[in-house]
């Protein structure tokens, strides 16, 4: 059966390349920083089961230090130039799209075929996480078809792999910290603590007040907390199950299911969902960190009073 | 009550631009001490979690793809494609992709497209490859404002797709959440009601890219 763990391997292997080619790529001031920084996330995902929660520890406060002290830099592997990409451009012409479509289409076949597959009663892919392996299985095949296709050097994946990685920097690390703050939280109850203040200081006695009560807190808290799979629990134990459900007697499916999808226009609007909103302007080279945020806010806010107006008219 | 200070240092800090992963590591020692434990089993408890949530950085594992494509010349041949048929607004182009990354996700396939594999390479050089097709070369505000347009329109044919396929996480969630409410719930109902909130996102976000495509127009005018 091929686990995520297998994957973690595959993972570990790239970022320690991209960890050893760092350290002696000469253009870039900073290569130790660079070298140590993606070699400690080699390291987490090669060993992390190994190093003891407090080893894990100290291995992310190595991260924050090295990202927060401006120890990363941008690393300058030799690449094509622009009058080169224009010229191979021109010569490949729409075979350059097929290893980019190779991707989804190896996705697609992994979920749908490779996914139900069993050996001997053993699944061939870890059913739980069929949709990531087959992503790491479609990165593999979609390398391979473009090193053969449009024959490019081997060690150009990796070296390309690390120009693109160094544009994103610390902040490709981001997501998962937050997803660790998020536990630290929850092993505090900080999400329960906001529920109550939310439940104890806004008058919920109309039915209107509620259903506004709920869908703006839910996006209210999924901007703070980054997730609102976070604020879920939260927010309808709090107000919707209680109020909206048991009180007013409204539709469950509709309630949670539009509550739900208010908590995604919150995670629109904050940065604390790093890996949509703060991980894009790295990649596209924006000078603005929050770009990407101002661009959706205006759909966010018209949508979230769309979702009170849908849940008023329909839960009940 | 003093565990929220853990909130307040997430957003004190990014409202000054600290380094974030220095924010997140800040305020987890600070809700946690205030939660009583001591300095050392805080940073257990986040090098634990950190650990378990490995799979979040699994995505980048597409890089090496990208890359290697954009030294071959991707960009500039989606930015070519794009050009030759005069007639592709950004405003239409990107509506198209709107609807596309909709109807993907809400089939379940959210992993076909994205940020890294997608938006980058291919629909972002298309975006601004169409408004250079009308308008020549951009000045960088309005290639950095089609950049961010598109990396929008992939979060938000995401969010308002994903939630009508039965098998999401989020549904999953629900699902998991009412019946421990005592309350029994077929996803199935959960995915439909996702569907007039993913109408009225394509109404909104679409209206406004055919205005920013509008507004384009007019300052180019």
């Amino acid at each position: 059966m091929i686990k995520l763990s297998l994957v973690y391997v595959l993972a570990g292997l790239v970022f320690a390349a991209f960890a050893v080619f760092s350290a002696t790529d000469r253009a870039n001031r900073k290569r130790l920083g660079n070298a140590v920084f993606w070699g400690l996330v080699a390291l987490s995902f090669l060993a992390g089961d190994r190093l003891g929660d407090l080893g894990n520890g100290v291995l992310v406060l190595g991260l924050a230090l090295i990202a927060g002290f401006g120890l990363l830099g941008r690393g300058q592997p030799a690449t094509t130039s622009p009058d080169e990409r224009r010229a191979l451009a021109e010569r490949f012409g729409d075979r350059l799209f097929i290893p980019a479509l190779t991707l989804p289409v190896v996705v697609i076949f992994g979920v749908l075929v490779l996914k139900p597959l069993q050996f001997g009663g053993q699944p061939l892919l870890d059913p739980k996480q069929a949709t990531l392996v087959s992503l790491a299985i479609a990165a593999v095949a979609a390398v391979a078809v473009a090193l053969v296709l449009l024959r490019q050097p081997p060690l150009s994946p990796l070296q390309e792999g690390r120009r693109l990685m160094d544009t994103v920097g610390w902040a490709a690390l981001l997501p998962q910290m937050l997803a660790a703050l998020g536990a630290v939280f929850a092993l505090a109850g900080v999400g329960e603590l906001i529920g109550q203040l939310v439940t104890d200081w806004v008058p919920l006695d109309t039915r209107l007040a509620a259903v506004a009560a709920y869908c703006l807190g839910m996006a209210g808290f999924t901007i703070i907390m980054g997730n609102a799979f976070a604020a879920f629990p939260v927010m309808t134990a709090g107000i919707a199950l209680p109020i909206l459900i048991n009180g007013f007697g409204g539709n469950p499916a509709v309630v949670c299911s539009i509550g739900m999808l208010s908590g995604f226009c919150g995670t629109l609007m904050t940065p604390l969902a790093a890996n949509f909103n703060l991980v894009p302007p790295a990649l596209l080279e924006l000078p603005d960190r929050y770009s990407v945020i101002k661009a959706q806010i205006p759909t966010a806010l018209p949508l979230l009073v769309v979702n009170i107006g849908l849940m008023y008219v329909f839960a009940f | 009550m003093l565990t929220l200070l853990g909130v307040v240092v997430v957003v004190v800090g990014f409202a000054v631009r600290l380094n974030p992963l220095l924010v997140v590591v800040l305020a987890a020692f600070t809700t946690g001490i205030f939660a009583g434990l001591s300095p050392l089993e805080v940073l257990a408890a986040f090098g634990k979690a950190f650990n378990e949530n490995r799979y979040v950085t699994i995505a980048y594992l597409v890089l090496p793809m990208v890359g290697v494509l954009e030294r071959a010349g991707l960009q500039e041949r989606a930015r070519a494609l794009i050009a030759r048929f005069r007639n592709v607004s950004v405003g239409p182009f990107l509506v198209g992709y709107l609807a596309f990354r909709q109807i993907t996700s809400a089939m379940g396939l959210t992993s076909i497209a994205g940020q890294a594999q997608s938006i980058r390479p291919m629909v972002a050089p298309m975006a601004e490859g169409a408004v250079e097709a009308r308008h020549g070369e951009l000045d960088p505000d309005t290639r950095q404002a089609v950049r961010a347009q598109a990396a929008a329109t992939d979060n938000i044919g995401l969010f308002f797709g994903e939630d009508i396929f039965i098998a999401i996480g989020s549904i999953l969630l629900m699902v998991g959440f009412l019946a421990a409410s005592g309350i029994v719930m077929d996803p199935i109902h959960l995915s439909l009601w996702a569907i007039p909130t993913a109408i009225a996102a394509f109404v909104i976000h679409g209206a406004r890219l055919i205005l920013f495509d509008r507004a384009l127009r007019r300052r180019a005018a």
